[in-house]
């Protein structure tokens, strides 16, 4: 097998990987897809989580250390992966999630699907802080608009500047606590809508089923309603016979030739330990911006010196998160519910994008407001602190006997919370680098991370906070907790814990001070391209998957285009 | 029997006070607690071949001693006693469960077994014997006065702290078992149709559906129906 020539290598099966294989193989392209992690389907029912009973695991659905999102969670891997170390440097704490498993970090996502809108191409215009990417909304936007026909994608057309309208499948009706915290914004005159998330709500083709609504998308679906790459983009993909799928296979490092054009790639087969090569005419990393940018620093050559496309220095560099704080509140209103079937879609059915573009602010780039709550099955950690609420009620917490019963039913989906995520401001400083000294169990030089969070960040968590507290106030909410203050950086996630990371191989049209072109393509190898959202020169307040998706598509026509013009 | 239905018959036995310890220990080692070793039968909820050697490594585990195991049964059947029609604590496999989760998250190891200790060092100074070997109503005398969070005084407050795990442990064991879901009235985790929530419901919170926003929302009658759009992204099927 790995004396043949693959005309493209694509490492990685996730968003982006995954995209990159059904565009190209269905281009006719012979495609290896090299995974480090094991294959997955939801379907089988030996891999199946969704729908089982929480008494099926002895933990009753705990998060474990392989499964830091609950014992039921689809995906495979985490922020600390038994042999695979990374470091940080200094002060910095960054945690850097890692997916194993074919569709990667799609098994994981909350399917939350958001256009990136112009402006978000164009920050610098806007503050003068970072670059502006070097294509618009309008190039992107035919690939937006293929992705949503073709894997679904519900929400409402709304006409918003910076959230642009797309193909939706309509959306699922409010639940009753979204309809408390629609009622607390808008006595805050902030904006709700229906959510965007990647979730079958209508049918859309022959191949995949149509939601039955168990809230369980984190446990992957097994009629495959919902987006994750193994499901389907891979899947089809295996099926056109030009695809070749290597499982537990970890890249070590991109091969170069003498002319310092990339050759293939040498993985280690997990379950032997061996180190193989593989040949190919085109690579396509796709790994995860942070792995991708790895796999590029340790491709050292005569030609690459500082790693492969990094004669700018820039590989590593612009790394940048989500920002993240959340809240949550108690609704005495919404006590002694009525219980009913209210599990609904794996993901908010409502939520609000940045409404303040205009506003003159302390910081700069915004935040989108993520809603939860209702009546959800009860799973490990149900339970826990009872009757905490009594507090608010006037009534004693604690106890014990039967009347405990009463308690947990008098409680039962009282909750409303909210989560914002926001955008960073990328620096050249924060990064990831490779660590000198230490190496993985394979003997891979491991990354090492540097990051800080700037007073942009900061002070938009302080706003998050307060916008929290207002709505949840509004809404009826007894706020739960205490504010976070400036000793906690207003509640902002470490850097890492939203699970964003872009920027690492941003693109641009400067090879001194980007890595790649608009396509993706390294300005030092023209037969490497990155599909990640390595390439993202700004990350928006939006989750990156939707234009990981967009701009792996659109980099797939181009290479199609390459190789039918004999560049590639 | 095994070592749950042991603790459980012990239990709910009238039993003296004092008996309850020496009887126990003799019954359980007869059980040699086989149950609590081997992997449950339907064991196959999606796990990795990792994951399953880790898991079957915590279930051939013992962390607590008998005694311990008998206090956690005593005060799981206090948090949620079993006179109820949905039962109780015992009859939802508690003990095990604190026990696997002990072993599962090595940070409940020393505050479950050093609340044991105090229990018993307290029981001792008030009734001159161990937490499970004094009368019913001086084990609720204990209870009562650390089972409250609102109680300041000092000398309890490692008690309030223990008392307050096991009964977080209690209910989320409880809760999330069928005899748990069907004391709340749990109706989810199966395939259904969301179309909002129900007319009375929204009534009774003065909630109501705008009809701008309903406009935007699936027809159930049409979500088999492929998908279809107008160039304009409207959907026309």
């Amino acid at each position: 097998m790995a004396e043949q020539e693959y005309d493209v290598i694509v490492v990685g099966s996730g968003a982006g990987g995954g995209m990159a294989t059904y565009q190209l193989a269905n281009a006719g392209l012979k495609v290896a897809l090299i995974e480090a992690g094991d294959y997955y389907d939801p379907a089988a029912d030996e891999q199946r989580t969704q729908l089982r009973n929480p008494w099926e695991s002895p933990r009753r659905g705990a998060s474990t250390r392989r499964r830091p999102f609950g014992d039921y969670n689809s995906c495979i891997g985490g922020w600390d992966i038994d042999g695979e170390p990374y470091t940080n440097k200094g002060e910095t704490d960054f945690r850097w999630w890692r997916g194993r498993m074919l569709g990667g970090r799609t098994n994981h996502w909350g399917r939350i699907s958001l256009r990136f809108g112009p402006l978000d191409f164009k920050r610098h215009d806007s503050d003068g802080l970072g670059d502006n990417w070097p294509i618009g909304y309008e190039d992107v936007k035919p690939y937006y608009d293929k992705v949503d026909k073709m894997i679904g994608v519900f929400g409402s057309n709304e006409g918003l500047p910076n959230d642009p309208d797309g193909f939706f499948l309509p959306a699922p009706k409010p639940r009753l606590h979204e309809l408390y915290f629609i009622d607390g914004a808008k006595k805050s005159n902030v904006p709700v809508y229906p959510s965007r998330l990647s979730i079958l709500t209508k049918r859309i083709n022959d191949e995949r089923g149509v939601c039955f609504y168990c809230r369980q998308c984190s446990r992957a679906c097994s009629i495959h309603a919902d987006f994750s790459a193994g499901t389907v983009l891979v899947m089809p993909a295996l099926k056109g016979g030009r695809v070749d799928l290597y499982t537990n296979s970890m890249v070590r490092e991109v091969t170069t030739n003498s002319e310092g054009v990339a050759t293939g790639v040498s993985y280690i087969d997990k379950e032997t330990g061996q180190e193989t090569t593989m040949k190919g005419r085109t690579i396509v990393l796709a790994a995860s911006a942070c792995s991708s940018a790895r796999i590029l620093l340790n491709s050292k050559s005569a030609q690459h010196e500082n790693g492969l496309g990094n004669n700018s220095d820039h590989v590593g560099r612009y790394l940048h998160d989500s920002t993240g704080a959340s809240r949550a509140a108690f609704i005495p209103e919404l006590m002694d519910r009525e219980i009913y079937n209210e599990d609904g879609v794996g993901g908010m059915h409502v939520y609000t994008p940045w409404w303040l573009e205009n506003e003159k602010l302390d910081f700069t780039r915004g935040y989108h407001l993520e809603i939860g709550g209702g009546m959800t099955m009860p799973s490990y950690g149900f339970g826990f602190a009872a009757n905490q609420y009594n507090e608010y009620i006037g009534e004693r917490v604690g106890g014990y006997g039967n009347q405990l019963r009463d308690d947990i039913k008098k409680f039962y989906g009282s909750r409303l919370s909210i989560a914002c995520r926001g955008e960073s401001v990328p620096q050249f400083s924060n990064r990831c680098e490779i660590d000198p000294t230490v190496v993985d169990e394979w003997g891979i030089p491991v990354l090492r991370f540097d990051y800080q969070w700037s007073e942009h960040e900061i002070n938009q968590a302080k706003h998050m906070q307060d916008t929290m507290e207002e709505i949840l106030e509004n809404a009826g909410g007894t706020l739960l907790g205490s504010k976070p203050g400036s000793d906690r950086q207003y509640g902002l996630a470490k850097p890492g814990e939203i699970i964003h990371e872009v920027g690492t191989t941003r693109m641009g049209n400067n090879p001194a001070t980007s890595v790649t072109n608009q396509f993706g393509q390294l300005h030092d190898a023209k037969n490497v391209f990155v599909a990640d959202a390595g390439t993202f020169v700004s990350q928006a307040d939006k989750n990156p998957t939707w234009t990981i998706m967009a701009l792996a598509w659109r980099q797939a026509d181009y290479i199609v285009d390459q190789f039918k013009q004999q560049n590639l | 029997m095994n070592r749950r239905e042991t603790l459980k018959s012990l239990l709910l036995a009238p039993m003296a006070t004092g008996v309850i310890a020496s009887s126990a220990t003799s019954k359980i080692n007869a059980a040699q607690a086989r149950t609590w070793r081997a992997l449950p039968k339907d064991y196959s909820y999606g796990r990795t071949e990792i994951e399953k050697e880790s898991d079957a490594e915590l279930f051939a585990e013992d962390y607590f001693r008998e005694h311990e195991l008998l206090t956690i049964a005593v005060l799981c059947d206090i948090i949620l006693p079993s006179d109820h029609p949905n039962g109780g604590a015992l009859d939802a496999g508690l003990p095990d469960f604190v026990e696997f989760m002990a072993k599962d998250r090595e940070r409940y190891q020393l505050p479950l077994r050093g609340g044991i200790a105090w229990l018993d060092s307290y029981s001792l100074e008030r009734f001159s014997a161990n937490f499970i070997n004094i009368s019913e109503p001086e084990r609720l005398m204990i209870c009562d006065s650390i089972a409250y969070v609102d109680n300041q005084e000092a000398e309890l407050q490692p008690g309030i702290s223990f008392f307050s795990l096991m009964r977080n442990l209690t209910m989320t064991g409880y809760y999330t078992t069928e005899l748990g879901f069907k004391d709340l009235g749990y109706v989810g985790n199966t395939p259904n149709v969301w179309d909002g929530v129900p007319e009375n419901v929204l009534t009774k919170h003065g909630k109501s559906y705008e009809d701008e926003w309903l406009a935007k929302c699936v027809d159930q009658s049409k979500r088999d129906i492929t998908a279809q759009w107008d160039d304009d992204m409207n959907l026309i099927s």
